[in-house]
């Protein structure tokens, strides 16, 4: 392997545009790839959230612009460019996609269902995913562990392009007769497996064969991580010399690796039921829907923790270098996120504790999700003690990670309530839900992004992005966010189902106490506004630095990890000589050292080379 | 601060159940708001008192075994402690065996897209017999007294939620699914469906009217005799 990455070193050979923009074999060139995908996907994703916002907030309100008028929706009478041109579509004879699923310019319950399930299907397989294994996976790991690229290359490039076909499988859903899945991102049978259950049709099974897509294209990134990580690391670069962003993409390939199989099997099994004629979920023909729910959580409990340890190792690598210190505890934060993998395959039965499923095995899950909770404070305790006696510069990622480790705070105590199964009771399926997800997700995971995005901008574009923007962008995008999920708690307690298209149909919302649930969806709609919009500065710092940024030096925040050893802009086959490792990622303010950083590949002694021999890949020694 | 005081929020609670669901949940706010405010705290002095100034370097800390040890134990006795306290509860809601005995009412109830089919067995107390009475959307108990349902489905996974119950059991096609409650004041409360169930899901709404034991006889005198 070591060989084939030599050649392609050797040999500068000039690319045509193909193989070196679209069908890349390069590992930086493809986590590109992923991050300009995940980033449009993010809009995506968003956009849809905008349009089940605005009907929650307004229910059965035109949209603007494109909606009627009010004095045509009560008396019919035309008064707008957007009345006359509804009385149009609903004139002619063919009923088009927009009288389907938004009539009148109102969102069509069904049409609503689709929107929160592709919203979440987009926001986890095609965002959050791709962005963090995809991009960050891609990029950093031969850069951080001294290699000069994947172990597969061929098969990191087809890695893309299968997600890139699932992607448009996907999309396809929108466009077909009787519209796309709408059953939730969790999609629970038998209302997914029967297709006259929920009128849907083959956006359903659409969602099915791309799920798979997905999976598959998943499945050939977790390979090449775990080869690459196991067989590429450069001399001296031991196990526990490893950054925890590695570790991290590690344990998360693994993961993958596992809980694959088991939805790809679920999801063909309803694809069986759909078109088949089988019946594994539908009780009518003697299935069992509880098998799905067992199946699809017994994969989705670890794909949560996919979602974010990786952001986790990314905060651990940006709050070191922001805050001039030794991460706290090294080991014990790679044992934590051992044991958070561990965990994370018995503590699914936590989804549903209200499913019917034996209320003893209720509460042994119980007992495995409070567990769970145990190496999630442990991390973030030692988050807290890498900033005592710190130096903090707060640059834009450091901001964001401040803000990835508050909001996690956040979404792992809610989690201690939902773990609670007698209180589980009363808040699963509510808004309480929905605020957890988004404070671990968002929270966590796109505010690592956000700021690994910014912190390692300049090594994949060997431009910075600009600081002012960034941080506009990170002001309005935290305090929207808290605008927007943290009143969902309320709206939880107060017993607000989720997933309801219309909550003025309900008594008890309208007279929640001591506000109506009306005006807390309005204030929650009007920050979610924001929160999107502000979305685009990013967009626009990201494309525009790409460009114009402001040119990046090899090592701008001097950083001690080999990512930074490379020059910039990073050449085929990452480094000049391979390096060798001669400390820990994180050796900065070490007393007596004449800078407040050692570089992993600085030698030990007074000389530069000779003494200190690396210890080599493999070996055990600290 | 009402915005921050989670209990606030919570509905009336009319299920002789209920409060001890409300006390964990008070309990999990009050533990989860203390560590939430002082890891905040601490969060906050550091980043103030630790932020770069000219002339002082950060100090070079691994870590610390015993923080390490001492962190890891307080979670573990918390988390472990709550679970613990809160066995009692989840048996009694959920356990059919622990169920009290001698209901005032057995019902069951059938959701189906998109209503709430409640079936009485009728004077003889049996399902399936002639004298079942019917009811859409319509579930009627005497206070203070035990109820039993029977709980299924006809399509997909409904489930059956009365917030001030503090009740929420999924209804789920081919099985039946037993559960209790005792309601303690008289009214009318909404029995909204509270997993996705389809197109209509949003609006899937019932009622239950909980009567004092002279109305429950008059609607039962009335209705069960027709
Ligand atoms: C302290 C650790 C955590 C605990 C104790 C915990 C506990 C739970 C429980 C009990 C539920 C089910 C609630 C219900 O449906 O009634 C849940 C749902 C969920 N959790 Fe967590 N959680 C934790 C951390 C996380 C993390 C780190 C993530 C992801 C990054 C995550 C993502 C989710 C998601 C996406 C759901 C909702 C799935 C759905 O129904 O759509 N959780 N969590
Ligand atoms: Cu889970
Ligand atoms: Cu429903």
């Amino acid at each position: 392997m070591n060989d084939h990455a030599h050649e392609s070193h050797d040999h500068h050979h000039e690319e045509s545009f193909v193989s070196k923009y679209i069908f890349s074999l390069d590992h930086k060139m493809i986590g590109k790839q992923f991050l300009i995908f995940g980033l449009i996907m993010f809009m995506v994703g968003g956009g849809l959230a905008m349009l089940f916002r605005w009907q929650l907030a307004w229910p059965d309100k035109p949209l603007p612009i494109i909606g009627v008028s009010k004095a045509y929706q009560e008396e019919g009478e035309v008064t707008t460019a957007a009345d006359r041109k509804w009385e149009e579509r609903f004139d002619d004879d063919k009923e088009t996609w927009l009288e389907t699923n938004m009539p009148s310019g109102v969102i069509d319950p069904a049409f609503f269902n689709s929107l929160f399930t592709m919203h979440a299907t987009i926001m986890v397989f095609f965002v959050v995913v791709p962005l963090l294994v995809g991009a960050f996976g891609n990029f950093l790991i031969p850069l951080m562990i001294g290699t000069r690229d994947m172990a597969f290359p061929v098969l990191n490039m087809l890695s893309f392009w299968s997600n890139i076909l699932g992607t448009i499988i996907m999309m396809a859903g929108f466009f077909v007769p009787s519209g796309h899945a709408a059953a939730g991102w969790t999609g629970y049978a038998p209302l997914s497996s029967v297709p006259e259950l929920s009128g849907v049709d083959w956006g359903q099974n659409l969602w099915c064969i791309s799920l798979i897509v997905m999976g598959i294209s998943s499945l050939m990134g977790s390979i090449n991580y775990i080869t690459t990580i196991i067989n590429m690391r450069a001399p001296g670069m031991t196990w526990f010399r490893l950054p925890l962003a590695i570790w991290a993409l590690f344990i998360v390939a693994i993961l993958l690796l596992l809980a694959f199989p088991v939805v790809a099997s679920a999801l063909a099994l309803i694809l069986f039921d759909r078109m088949a004629g089988t019946s594994f979920f539908a009780a009518a023909g003697g299935g069992e829907p509880l098998l799905w729910q067992h199946l699809f959580w017994f994969f989705a409990h670890p794909e949560v923790y996919i979602l974010i340890l990786p952001g986790m190792g990314m905060a651990s690598e940006m709050l070191p270098v922001f805050a001039r210190k030794p991460i706290f505890g090294y080991k014990s934060m790679v044992f934590a996120m051992i044991a958070i993998a561990f965990l994370s395959w018995i503590v699914w039965g936590h989804h549903m504790f209200q499913s019917g499923m034996n209320p003893a095995l209720g509460l042994s899950f119980m007992t495995t999700t409070m567990l769970i909770a145990v190496p999630s404070a442990i991390k973030t305790f030692n988050w807290l003690g890498t900033l005592h006696r710190a130096s903090i510069r707060f640059t834009v990622p450091m901001l964001n990670v401040l803000a990835f480790i508050s909001m996690f705070v956040i979404g792992g105590l809610s989690g201690i309530f939902m773990a609670n199964a007698p209180v589980d009771i009363y808040i699963h399926d509510t808004y309480f839900i929905v605020a957890h997800i988004h404070y671990v997700v968002f929270g966590g995971s796109v505010f690592a992004i956000f700021g690994g995005i910014f912190y390692w901008f300049p090594k994949m574009y060997g431009r910075h992005m600009n600081a002012t923007l960034g941080k506009i962008h990170f002001w309005i995008s935290f305090l929207a966010f808290n605008g927007v999920f943290f009143p969902m708690h309320i709206l939880g307690v107060g017993g607000h189902m989720r997933r309801i298209a219309n909550p003025m149909q309900y008594e008890f919302l309208q007279q929640m106490q001591p506000i109506s649930a009306q005006p807390i969806n309005v204030f929650i709609t009007v920050c979610a506004f924001i929160l999107g919009v502000a979305q685009f500065l990013l967009l626009i710092n990201v494309f525009w630095s790409i460009f114009r940024g402001k040119v990046a030096e090899q090592n701008p925040w001097q950083a001690t990890t080999l990512e930074w050893h490379a020059p910039t802009p990073v050449p085929h086959g990452n480094f000049d000589a391979i390096p060798h490792v001669y400390h820990g990622p994180y050796e900065y303010s070490v007393p007596d050292a004449e800078a407040d950083w050692i570089p992993q590949t600085q030698p030990n002694g007074e000389s530069e080379h000779g003494e200190g021999e690396p210890v080599p890949a493999g070996a055990t020694a600290d | 601060m009402k915005w921050l005081n989670f209990p606030a929020w919570l509905p009336e609670n009319v299920s002789t159940f209920g409060q001890g669901v409300d006390n964990l949940f008070i309990l999990i706010y009050w533990i989860t708001a203390i560590v939430f405010v002082a890891v905040m705290a601490v969060l906050i002095v550091f980043i103030i008192k630790y932020r770069f100034q000219e002339g002082r370097k950060a100090e070079y800390i691994e870590g610390s075994t015993t923080l390490e040890i001492v962190w890891t134990a307080a979670t573990t006795v918390i988390v472990f402690g709550l679970a613990m306290l809160s066995l009692p509860q989840w048996n009694d809601i959920k356990f059919p065996s622990k169920f009290p005995g001698n209901p005032g009412a057995v019902v069951q109830v059938n959701g189906k897209q998109f209503n709430w089919d409640m079936t009485y067995p009728g004077p003889d107390g049996e399902w399936g017999t002639d004298d079942d009475l019917q009811l859409e959307n319509q579930l009627h108990v005497p206070v203070n007294e035990v109820v039993h349902i029977r709980l299924t489905a006809d399509d997909v996974i409904h489930s059956f939620f009365v917030p001030q119950l503090r009740l929420k059991q999924d209804a789920l096609p081919g099985r039946f699914i037993n559960m209790w409650f005792e309601a303690t004041k008289p009214g009318t409360y909404e029995i909204p469906c509270a997993e996705l169930c389809g197109f209509g899901h949003s609006g899937m709404l019932g009622y239950l009217t909980v009567h004092t034991a002279e109305d429950y006889e008059a609607w039962k005198n009335e209705r069960w005799t027709e």
